[in-house]
């Protein structure tokens, strides 16, 4: 085996091959996707959060001019149920069809689809139609959700309760009886919606046999395998096709009811078929994210030893189960709750409930924010409570790094960690040491100024597919990669991940450059068709593309390698370990004179009549790669933020943070991952919540409701990092994502609590609003200056 | 997308447009469009005809009159009215709440004669307006009048305007020598609306005793009010700190709060309060300055 | 009653029947098929459907198609100029100022209205022009440096780029 040269590409901040379509319009996103004769579907959904479906009465829409067709559940039995990917033990599985025949299980559960020649008519027609409902009692809260006598959302499941989740580790009585400090918290991580720019929707047509179904998906895969199974269709009848799709942090990794339906109406009606979400039906009808409420008891010395954590959690899943929900707080939380310290016991037990909200499923980081927020929350409460300096307090709890690979009390092996110089980095950049003359100065100014520390660490690479089965996930964790080199020398990528922003056709460029000795732009990377890519690709989403499927590209361009230097061995009669392939040139070692080009090796490849003895035509490889373990990437985040003392409104003054993702393929895209991460994480921490009233009606229903930061409410970020780089693959790559999430949410809230604690204030639950501060300070007496 | 139909004109005059206007008991006057369509949109406000006041120029002038008076045409756009000389040099805090509406796109499009008609209470130049003293003048089929701005709204989505009239222009009077004024807002964090927008208006005398104050507060109730109270407290004092503070915490003396998810009524009052005394101390400085 | 409306779009006129109740983005994106522009929210916050209508940055969700009768609209499809990017589709690029890229075209056109009007912002000057513009995916640190690089360049570059020239 050959070793390649030192990196040109990998490391180096190239830009975009993804831009040049994006910034002139050109870009082919799903609702740009328009057909001759197409036809346009409208979705009637339920006011109602909880309520029996007595009569639909279709025809007054049914005489709409223009319409097609009019559906309701009982002629959707055809299509199936939707799909759930993730079974933990024991648990209560709802029936989740596209189209609620029976009753409507929360506000936007769908009732009735209009299809007619324009999207006018078809709202039109779906506003003609009257459903006769008989409201039942709801149940908004997970907690009042488990209570007996509360409404139960799935009669035949008996009680709301999805599942009874434990996780353990050590001898967590010995803990607390051995505490010398012992500290509680409820906390509350509250309901979010991801609001991916980009509506969803879906197009299909159906021609000669073969269906093809564009959608704003993460998982295209995945819809090609259940819109194949559910439809009835031979799975290579079924083209999936994500064109440009724009984000989706978590709301696009579904299989949702409207690509069964639109598919299924292409397929009946013979003709192409649209649906484009509205902003205020998105709200109601794509998944939501987080919604936890738990109480912590965390036991230590007065030295600031951690000993044991105890946690009780309760997650609202929502009305449905969605895809990944079952999964989310529990595999992608418990384990990692623990975070970068050392803890000798653990016992957390997650109990989901079903409800009368929205399904709630991956939102940036799922699992992995409400992990760190738990544990670096109550990392300041202990700092407060034994006056212990909450930088020092981490520090001392740290993982050393020569513990790795470290296995936790939570049972996972974490791969590789340096987690101090993270922390010192971001405590010079943040100048911690400097704080309190700030702090002082704010004061006079007669403001509230805090500092926050957030230590995190992170689970990534998703997943080894023997931990997959083991923990319930009902599919492997590899990802796919084929590479073809053309005769020419042209070469082309096709992953099995499916990007919408992250811009994997340059990052995946940079690595097959490497390997493959020629530029990024000699280099096309295709993505998100099913026809295209190889058999399977598992998908986007919980920033495994790179450390799974960015290294299924290394190996597959790997193998081209090899070829290409036995070719090139061949022609140049020379030995192998003596031909090098660099600047699109293949030659023996100290000869680059007498080199051939890229292109004649590919050349020769496929002439065929002069190859080494045995070798097979052709330049292509096709990978699948399933990771030994996951990776671990970390950081530090410090927030600064001022209060104004007499409206209790936030502003974040100064934002550090300290990542280690392994090694970066473009730093340029890394930090991007970072500052859109960040914000979100801001967001939730001070601005962003779904609200409901005790009938179900969420009130935060649209933007003009729900507070999406804008660019006046995030900070400008200073960024640094350190490389550890990760032993579970050969590019040492983590994942970056979600880190900005992950890492962001408990620096800033945090650094709210540090700037209200000379009030005594010791808590407050997200988002820390305005109102919310005020009404705090005004309870400790300092609402007025 | 609005999916029920109705008939556009664009009428050439104002007086076509009243007549038109009369014409259709379903009809609504449009100008930037910016409150009536997203309500179309929502299928809230269903006009079966639409007179685009558009093609009438002169309701886009911003004219100063030989007395002083700055004459504001009801299609004057919000992003006119900040950057226009005449209404930053005499009447700041118009120019502020116009720059404090929405975002930038939006008050290119929207108007003050739109804001003021469609009475929306978390509007924002509805608090200079009213501060100002401004008087609306509307146009309809027995001919123009004049509405101070105190008689215009009459509450969440209600105004003054009678069935078939136009409003064409707010005339804001001169202002005395020595008067300074501002607007300053506690923005809805998504809709940018104000959760509470204040604006200052203060004559002071030659010694720097306050003559005359104006508070109007908008976003805090029902519809845009003076905060009389703290008018009066301010009056005859020298306008310091102490004065102010004093002045400011009368600010939602009388005023039904509303409440929703930003803000509480208590919280709001209380916003009243502080931005009160915002806005007078920028009023003040800027009268003497 | 359906209008027949001229609006001169990314330099060629063009003249259509349209209904009263079409909006501008929908004129553009479902008659013209210019669908660079897109449709993020209902409620005129999100800003993914900016054009520049008379060299204005407006919310084409927000205006009746009939409205521009006589206008002259420039989309993200009118921006570059005989294969030249316009100086804010560069910067974007080389800034890294787009991820998804579904918010980026109305992004843009808000910074061409405002480095109209304002030569050298602070970066404040530029968060505060950008407020009715969400993107959820960059944070808008990049999105600043790239207006930031784009006014640098429009001052500084010896010919100011077509698109305003026709539109003001």
């Amino acid at each position: 085996m050959t070793t390649a040269t030192t990196p040109t590409y990998i490391g180096a901040r190239v830009a975009r091959k993804e831009d040049p379509r994006l910034i002139t319009g050109d870009g082919t996103f799903t609702d740009d996707v328009t057909l001759p004769g197409m036809v346009y579907v409208s979705l009637v959904r339920s006011p109602h959060a909880h309520a029996n479906i007595r009569r639909i009465d279709t025809a007054a829409a049914k005489k709409e001019p223009g319409v097609v067709a009019v559906l309701t559940g009982k002629d959707l039995e055809a299509t199936g149920m939707l799909p759930v990917f993730i079974t933990v033990p024991n648990m209560s599985g709802s029936k989740h069809m596209p189209i609620a025949a029976d009753k409507a299980r929360y506000a936007g559960d769908a009732v009735a689809a209009v299809v007619a020649e324009t999207r006018d008519a078809a709202k039109r027609a779906a506003d003609a139609i009257t459903v006769d409902y008989e409201p039942l009692p709801v149940v908004v809260d997970a907690t009042a959700a488990l209570e007996p006598g509360a409404p139960i959302i799935h009669e035949e499941l008996k009680s709301n309760l999805v599942f009874t989740y434990p996780v353990k580790g050590g001898d967590i009585e010995k803990a607390f009886k051995d505490a010398e400090v012992k500290t509680s918290l409820r906390i509350v991580n509250q309901r979010l919606i991801p609001n991916a720019m980009e509506p969803r929707a879906v197009a299909a047509r159906f021609e000669a046999g073969e269906l093809t179904l564009w959608s704003t998906t993460q998982i295209p895969h995945f819809v090609q395998l259940i819109a194949s199974l559910n439809l009835g269709l031979s799975q290579n009848k079924v083209r999936v096709i994500a064109p440009e799709v724009g984000g989706g942090f978590g709301s696009k990794l579904q299989v949702y009811a409207e690509e069964l339906l639109v598919g299924y109406l292409a397929k009946t009606l013979g003709r192409p078929v649209k649906w484009t979400e509205e902003r205020r039906e998105g709200y109601l009808a794509t998944i939501h994210g987080r919604d936890h409420v738990s109480d912590l008891e965390l036991a230590a010395k007065r030295d600031g030893t951690l000993l044991g954590l105890r946690v009780r959690t309760v997650a609202n899943v929502g009305a449905y189960l969605q895809a990944f929900a079952p999964g989310i707080p529990t595999i992608l939380h418990m384990f990692v709750v623990p975070g970068p310290y050392r803890l000798p016991a653990y016992d957390y037990e997650m109990r989901g409930a079903y409800t009368n909200t929205t399904p709630v499923d991956a939102y940036r980081g799922a699992g992995r924010p409400e992990a760190a927020y738990l544990i670096e929350r109550a990392m300041d409460r202990l700092a407060d409570e034994i006056g212990m300096d909450p930088a020092e307090l981490r520090r001392k709890n740290f993982i050393p790094k020569d513990a790795f690979p470290f296995n936790t009390i939570s049972g996972i092996s974490y791969d590789s960690g340096d987690y101090a110089p993270a922390l010192d980095r971001a405590l010079a950049m943040a100048d911690y040491k400097g704080f309190e003359k700030r702090r002082a100065e704010a004061k006079a100014r007669g403001n509230y100024r805090g500092i926050g520390i957030s230590s995190y660490i992170e689970i990534c690479g998703l997943a080894p597919s023997k931990a997959n089965a083991a923990l319930g996930v009902g599919w492997g964790g590899y990802e796919s990669a084929r590479i073809r080199v053309h005769p020419t020398g042209a070469v082309q990528v096709f992953t099995g991940t499916s990007p919408h922003g992250q811009g994997h056709e340059t990052s995946w460029a940079q690595i097959a450059a490497d390997a493959l000795g020629v530029t990024p732009n000699d280099i096309e990377v295709r993505h998100g068709d099913t026809f295209e890519s190889p058999g399977m690709g598992v998908g986007t989403f919980g920033s495994r593309s790179l450390a799974v499927g960015g290294i299924a590209v290394h190996k597959a361009a790997e193998k081209v390698r090899e070829k290409v230097v036995q070719i090139g061995a061949h022609l140049l009669e020379a030995s192998p370990a003596d031909v090098v392939v660099e600047g699109g040139k293949v030659f023996v070692k100290g000869v680059p004179e007498k080199a051939k080009n890229f292109g004649d090796i590919s050349m020769a490849a496929y002439l065929a009549n002069n190859l080494p003895e045995g070798m097979e035509p052709g330049l292509e490889a096709t990978v699948y790669y399933d990771p030994p373990n996951f990776t671990f990437p970390f950081g530090t985040h410090i927030a600064e933020v001022e209060i104004d003392g007499e409206t209790g409104a936030v502003r974040i003054v100064r934002y550090s943070a300290c990542d280690d993702c392994g090694r970066q393929i473009n730093p340029m895209i890394v930090e991007g991952q970072l500052h859109g991460g960040i914000a979100q994480g801001i967001g939730q921490a001070l601005y962003e919540t779904a609200v409901y009233d005790e009938n179900g009606q969420l009130l935060s229903g649209s933007m003009m409701e729900y507070h999406v930061p804008t660019a006046e409410d995030i900070p400008a970020f200073q960024l640094d990092h350190t490389v550890t780089l990760s032993p579970s693959n050969p590019l040492g790559v983590k994942g970056i994502g979600e880190a900005g999430t992950i890492g962001s949410t408990p620096a800033v809230a945090n650094a709210v609590i540090d700037a209200l604690s000379p009030l005594g204030i010791r808590h407050l639950d997200m988002p820390l609003t305005s109102e919310k501060i005020w009404k705090a300070m005004k309870a400790a007496g300092e609402g007025r200056r | 997308m609005i999916t029920h139909p109705f008939t556009y004109q664009t009428p050439a005059t104002i007086d076509e447009a009243v007549q038109a206007l009369g014409r259709s008991r379903e009809a609504k006057v449009i100008a930037g469009g910016h409150s009536l369509l997203p309500l179309m949109k929502l299928g809230l406000a269903q006009p079966e005809t639409l007179i685009d006041l558009r093609r009438i120029a002169a309701l886009r002038d911003i004219r100063r009159e030989p007395d002083g008076t700055i004459s504001i045409g009801a299609l004057a756009t919000h992003r006119a009215i900040a950057d226009d000389p005449a209404v930053r040099a005499g009447l700041a805090a118009l120019a502020e709440a116009a720059a404090a509406v929405g975002d930038p796109q939006v008050r290119t499009r929207g108007t003050i004669g739109g804001s003021l008609a469609h009475a929306d209470p978390a509007a924002d130049e509805p608090a200079p307006t009213l501060a100002f003293d401004a008087t609306i003048r509307a146009v309809g089929p027995k001919g123009r009048r004049d509405i101070p701005a105190p008689e215009f709204s009459k509450g969440t989505f209600e105004t003054a305007l009678g069935p078939g009239e136009i409003l064409a222009e707010i005339r804001f009077p001169a202002q005395p020598a020595r008067t300074g004024s501002a607007y300053v807002k506690f923005p809805h964090p998504a809709s940018r609306f104000a959760v509470v927008g204040v604006a200052a208006v203060v004559t002071a005398k030659p010694d720097g005793t306050i003559e005359r104050a104006a508070i109007g507060v908008a976003g805090a109730a029902a519809k845009p009010q003076r905060a009389t109270e703290a008018e009066k407290a301010i009056t005859g004092t020298k306008g310091d700190a102490k004065a102010v503070v004093a002045a400011a915490a009368k600010a939602a003396n009388g005023m039904t709060t509303l409440a929703d998810l930003v803000a509480s009524s208590e919280y709001r009052a209380h916003l009243v309060t502080v931005y009160a005394r915002r806005a007078l101390e920028r009023a003040i400085e800027r009268a003497r300055a | 009653m359906a209008h027949v409306i001229t609006v001169t779009v990314n330099g060629t006129k063009q003249t259509r029947e349209v209904e009263p109740a079409q909006l501008l983005v929908e004129y553009l994106r479902d008659t013209l098929r210019l669908t660079g522009t897109h449709v993020g929210c209902d409620t005129s916050q999100c800003g993914a459907c900016t054009v520049l209508v008379d060299g204005r940055a407006t919310k084409s969700c927000t205006m009746l198609a009939v409205q521009a009768d006589g206008a002259v609209v420039v989309t993200v499809e009118g921006l570059a100029t005989d294969g030249e990017l316009h100086p804010i589709q560069r910067a974007f690029s080389k800034e890294h100022a787009l991820q998804c890229g579904f918010c980026t075209p109305g992004l843009m056109i808000t910074a061409i209205d405002f480095l109209e009007r304002n030569q050298s912002p602070t970066d404040a000057d530029i968060r505060h022009a950008i407020e009715g513009n969400l993107c959820r995916c960059t944070g808008y640190q990049n999105i600043v440096s790239a207006i930031r690089a784009a006014a640098t360049e429009m001052k500084t570059g010896a010919a100011r780029p077509r698109v305003a020239e026709v539109t003001r």
